[in-house]
């Protein structure tokens, strides 16, 4: 069975419960700077970068449409493949705004994942730590966060 | 909302004991016109039953029955009844315990018949 991991302990409950409500395949929770809070499905850090770049690529692209259209980026954005659907979803949280890639396979459906989010949203802004303020990656640990992180994530 | 999916929809609602009506893209899960009352969270239910009908109809073909025609729920709250239409659009209605069944069924088979 595909393992739910995190970086930030708080993410993990409403991310696991998601997966397992929404049917899921891949997902990924991160912040708008790339850095990967918590993952679903992936086995490779490899996909995890990839994921993350192209996540930035089409929030790119969606971003100067939303501009030329003169109105705010989308909040939410779906894909409908043949097979499979990409999900992209942006919410606020106590901790900074958060961004979510979902990956759904036919078993699960854009109303279902859209439906769950909603509660992902909800359930990650009630378990987002207050008083502690997000670490800085800064140039000087930025490899050794790096490490960490991709430790944490696939359990290494 | 198209002038057709109004009409439908408010054949169904019009029925005693119906709290509302959509009609929700199969594959989806995604309501595309929708009559329902205060307090019934459309999305919720046509993302719901979307994921319902798509597992019954497995089942279904498993066990080689074909497509099904009516899907009726009952709960000691509520009333679920999905109709597939042709085309991959449902049919979904939701009502009290006590509704007239009969008479939904009816008016959604209709619905299902007219939209596709």
């Amino acid at each position: 069975m595909t393992e739910t991991r995190a970086v930030e302990a708080w993410t993990l409950e409403p991310l696991e419960r998601f997966v397992e409500e929404a049917g899921a395949r891949l997902t990924l929770l991160m912040t708008p700077a790339g850095q990967v809070l918590a993952q679903h499905g992936f086995t490779r850090a490899v996909d995890v970068m990839s994921a993350a770049a192209l996540r930035a690529a089409i929030v790119a692209s969606t971003g100067e449409i939303a501009r030329m259209l003169d109105q705010q980026e989308f909040a939410t954005l779906n894909h409908q493949g043949v097979q499979h659907g990409i999900f992209l979803g942006a919410f606020e949280t106590p901790r900074g705004g958060l961004l979510a890639l979902v990956v759904y396979g036919p078993d699960s459906s854009v109303g279902l994942v859209q439906l769950f989010f909603e509660e992902l949203a909800q359930g990650l802004i009630a378990a987002a730590p207050t008083e502690e303020q997000p670490k800085a990656v800064l140039a000087a640990n930025f490899e050794e966060e790096l490490n960490r992180s991709l430790a944490s994530l696939f359990g290494r | 909302m198209s002038t057709v999916f109004r009409q439908v929809l408010d054949q169904i609602t019009r029925v005693r004991g119906v709290r509302g009506a959509m009609l929700v893209a199969g594959e989806d899960g995604l309501i595309v016109a929708e009559s329902l009352m205060e307090g019934v969270r459309g999305n919720a239910v046509a993302a719901l039953a979307a994921s319902l009908q798509k597992r019954f109809r497995q089942a279904m073909e498993v066990a080689a029955g074909g497509m099904s025609h009516f899907l009726h729920l009952q709960g000691e709250g509520g009333t679920l009844i999905i109709v597939p239409a042709p085309d991959g659009i449902l049919v979904v209605t939701v009502g009290t315990p006590d509704m007239n069944v009969g008479l939904v069924r009816l008016e959604m088979l209709r619905a299902a018949e007219l939209i596709s």
